[in-house]
């Protein structure tokens, strides 16, 4: 076992690696885009003196890298100088430091500072959202891991028959489809026609479980229809793949049930390969879903990320980035570490 | 192992025929076999690859392969027909009254269950017995089958248990549910002949303690006359002959069956000792490699003399096949050199020069996956002679046609074929010529014969042989049967844990006094003697119980 906790120190270590790359790209791609934060901000009011004057407040004046290591917390978070020639920056505004005292308050100090648009800290800003994604991605895995197991086990079982087929059609019909236009669909259907579901998924934090799961159901549905496919036809291609096998023709000569031939024998040691596109998929559900969100007016990251994009509110964008690679980072790790232990040979050597 | 014969009998086979589809038509594997077997009673099936033994093996439990499909004839198991029986009805008869050995044990356990579970799982889901009761008969089983710790080894994952104990725990796992019927096929096959003895002599023993009747499927003469009571000739899916294993080793009736007896008979004629002064082709001296720190190879050293052939015999995980690499450059030893013909070879084969690459080529034991697949026999023959010789054109052409002929295969026929389109043997012959493209000094073969026919390999070694004469040859022959040994070596060297254990000229060494482990080897080949295996395991334990005294 002590191999597979160095495998996850090692590449948990890696993974804050990743990070470090991930936000260094971020910031400097946001760079890259015309106008910052003040033009946008102002937008057609903006005039040289204004811009500057924001510009001087928030610091956006300096130099990036300078910015960059502030944000990190490599460098003191009081660099920048008001319009009065007073020193202020993130650490004076938040308290910590004094122009007299400095003091390190970025990202390594687990402060993800303020957004530059409302002022509120980004962790907070964050915390409902974070949330919320969070709810919908585990809501739609919780139907779609199931369902597409299942349908990939019947459908290995039944492999070339009717059911497989259409099965298989129907889930790459699904897949193919952009998901904005499931999405209309499902609401055509399922809202507009019927009016069974909610059209608009506007959870707050206040609303309940059930409620949430309710006005949830659409967008989670959506999702499941648009990740379906690739676990599914995984599934029944992993498991069909091993049906050659020996040992699949010895539990066959051994009197076992076909359904017991599969699950049994074939599934557990087809694992590795899907719990990895799984956690693809799991990945895809977090950071992938901004178009669903946009469709049923979800309050989630993906939205969050869009908007901060537009207005250049960089801490937001750093700290959605960094949580989608994190995102990335964990369930791979998660996936490699569970296709590790589903394979003995791996766990006992020797 | 005599069977106690009743009237009617257990299975019956009338007239069977077995289908296997082929591209769009379906082509005959067995053609109206008629079989009979009574309780207690072990029947032989043999024949090469081809003949359709294993087809017939499964076809005694219903079972028929993917795209396979009995076409005629009947199968009757204990008064049940089983070409007409539900899928349900054969199920409850696998596993629980008609159980199956496979051939590589390593590879028909589920690599993600405990041995005990994959044990369980018959008696549990037949209803047999609940699972507390079948671990306790597993341990029983598993000590009848002589498993190392019987207490704890069905605890184990297959990967953690070596072949001979697999195969042995496969044996205890058909004797699960005790079933009237248990087919073996070719159980002892993938084993080491030490191993091979140990499986053989549990396997008898425990068929003969719960009186199980066994079709026991082998290619192997001598292993089938240890073990059956009858045996039965299989030829192209047609029965050559059937007969008492004492009639039919005495005196077999068919040309066939003769020419199967009589194919050990191959023996070049010994060539005279090398002059004292003889420069070898090869030099292996003071050989110690491995991987890592591991060591594989101990101070391995012999000479290999133009014109003649070294046997390098061992059991698997000797070192054979590593000696091999060092040579070939793939893996640089620790300590020792390779001299070619008095120059001394840099340990890696990137470092060497082409010439000094060409003059060492290899030809492996699975010639299927040494082909590219891909590549037509005139670019698989042609490489080595454009790379090696630099020829080209009508020069090459010609050069392949050469190569072709010397392998005794038509080239007009065969030049443009892929390797899909040739037989075992075939295939085997290219890899002969792939390797005398570049015009060597020196070739490796390892294990060329082991995953063919008799016959075949048989024709293989002739070829080996008459190439040998006329390129003036120097041969490093890897195998792991001794019979290969006798008929080809000139020299043997015996491998054992990375050691070299015994070496000299063939006649010294395969005459006494031997080596303990030679002699092991030795006397673990089984013999065409019915009484071969039993008079083994008499001396051996005669000769233990005079040690321990």
């Amino acid at each position: 076992m002590s191999h597979i906790l160095i495998m996850i120190a090692k590449r948990l270590a890696f993974g804050v690696l990743t990070l470090f790359f991930v936000s260094i790209l971020i910031f400097g791609a946001t760079e890259l885009l015309p106008g910052d934060f003040a033009e946008e901000f102002l937008g057609q009011s903006a005039t040289p003196e204004t811009v500057a004057a924001i510009r001087r407040q928030l610091g956006l004046n300096l130099p990036m890298h300078i910015r960059y290591g502030e944000w990190l917390g490599i460098l003191p978070g009081w660099t920048s100088m008001n319009a009065e020639g007073v020193l202020t920056g993130r650490c004076i505004e938040a308290g910590i430091a004094t122009a007299d005292a400095p003091a390190y308050c970025g990202v390594l100090q687990g402060d993800f500072g303020n957004s530059l648009s409302n002022r509120r800290p980004v962790a907070e800003l964050l915390g409902t959202r974070l949330g919320n994604t969070l709810f919908l991605a585990l809501y739609a895995a919780a139907i779609a891991v199931p369902l597409s197991l299942m349908l990939g086990i019947l459908a290995a079982l039944f492999r070339n028959s009717v059911f497989d087929r259409v099965v298989n059609a129907s889930a790459l019909t699904s897949i193919s489809f952009p998901e904005f236009f499931v999405a209309y669909i499902l609401i055509f259907w399922l809202a507009g026609m019927g009016g069974l579901f909610p059209s608009m998924a506007t959870i707050r934090p206040a609303t309940d479980f059930a409620e949430k799961l309710y006005l949830a159901f659409l967008p989670a549905l959506t999702l499941t229809l648009v990740v379906t496919a690739h676990m599914m036809r995984m599934t029944r291609a992993a498991i069909i793949n091993l049906l050659a096998s020996p040992y699949i023709e010895m539990a066959r000569l051994k009197g076992m049930s076909p359904i017991r031939v599969i699950v049994r024998h074939a599934l557990p040691n087809a694992l590795a390969p899907i719990i990895n596109v799984i956690a693809l998929n799991l990945a895809y559900l977090i950071t992938g879903v901004v178009v669903v969100e946009v469709v049923f007016v979800y309050p989630g990251l993906g939205q969050l990320m869009v908007d901060s994009v537009a207005a250049r509110d960089m801490p937001v964008v750093q700290a959605v980035a960094l949580i989608f690679a994190a995102a990335y980072v964990l369930l791979n790790l998660t996936a490699d570490v569970l296709a590790t232990l589903s394979n003995p040979r791996l766990v006992k050597r020797g | 192992m005599t069977g106690t014969a009743s009237d009617t009998p257990l299975l019956t086979m009338h007239g069977l025929s077995i289908e296997g589809r082929a591209e769009d038509s379906w082509t005959g594997i067995v053609n109206g076999i008629d079989l009979e077997l009574h309780r207690g009673e072990v029947l032989g099936l043999i024949g090469e690859s081809g003949a359709g033994k294993s087809t017939l093996g499964l076809a005694a439990m219903g079972f028929t392969r993917d795209g396979c499909r009995i076409s005629g004839g009947e199968i009757v198991f204990d008064g049940i027909d089983l070409t007409t029986a539900s899928e349900a009805k054969k199920r409850h008869l696998r596993g629980a009254r008609i159980a199956y050995v496979a051939q590589s044990a390593a590879a028909s356990f589920n690599p993600a269950h405990k041995l005990m579970d994959q044990y369980c799982e018959g008696p549990v889901q037949h209803g047999v017995m609940g699972r507390a009761e079948a671990r306790k008969d597993a341990v029983d089983l598993y000590r009848r089958m002589q498993l190392p710790d019987p207490e704890n080894i069905g605890f184990r994952y297959p990967h953690q248990v070596s072949g001979g104990q697999l195969q042995r725990a496969m044996t205890a796992m058909a004797m699960s549910c005790r079933p009237d019927l248990i087919i073996f096929d070719e159980p002892t096959t993938a084993l080491d002949v030490t191993t091979q003895i140990e499986v053989l002599a549990a396997i008898r023993k425990i068929v003969d303690e719960f009186d199980t009747a066994a079709i026991y499927i082998t290619h192997d003469l001598a292993v089938v006359a240890q073990m059956a009571d009858r045996i039965k000739v299989l030829l192209k899916g047609d029965e050559v002959e059937e007969a008492d294993t004492r009639t039919m080793l005495a005196a077999p009736k068919e040309d066939y069956t003769r020419s199967l007896w009589a194919v050990r008979s191959h023996a070049r004629a010994q060539q005279p000792p090398v002059a004292g002064d003889a420069v070898p082709v090869v030099s292996v001296q003071n050989i110690t490699a491995g991987y890592g720190t591991l060591n594989v190879l101990e101070n391995v050293g012999f000479d290999i003399h133009a014109r003649r052939t070294v046997a390098v015999v061992g059991e698997s995980g000797s070192g054979k096949s590593t000696t091999a690499r060092v040579i070939t450059g793939l893996l640089p030893p620790h300590q020792g050199r390779i001299v070619f013909e008095g120059e001394v070879l840099p340990p890696d084969y990137r470092r060497r020069s082409r010439d000094q690459l060409r003059q060492a080529q290899m030809i492996y034991q699975m010639a299927d996956t040494a082909l590219n697949p891909k590549l037509r026999i005139r670019e698989v023959i042609g490489r080595p002679a454009q790379m090696y010789l630099g020829l080209r054109g009508k020069a090459l052409e010609a050069r392949i046609r050469d190569l072709l002929s010397l392998i005794e295969l038509e080239p007009d026929a065969y030049i443009d074929r892929l390797p899909s389109e040739l037989s075992g043997g075939q295939k085997q012959r290219i890899g002969i010529a792939r390797a005398l493209a570049a015009e060597p000094r020196f070739i490796i073969c390892d294990e060329v014969t082991s995953a063919l026919d008799q016959l075949v390999a048989e024709g293989i070694l002739k070829l080996l042989d008459k190439l040998q004469s006329e390129f003036d040859l120097a041969y490093m022959f890897i195998t792991h049967d001794l019979a290969t040994v006798k008929a080809i070596a000139d020299e043997v060297v015996v491998m054992k844990e990375g050691r070299v254990i015994e070496q000299g000229p063939k006649p010294q060494v395969f005459a006494p006094p031997h080596d303990p482990y030679t002699e092991l080897l030795l006397s673990s080949v089984p013999e065409m003697d019915p009484d071969w295996l039993t008079d083994l395991l008499q001396d051996r334990a005669d000769a233990e119980r005079c040690a321990r005294q």
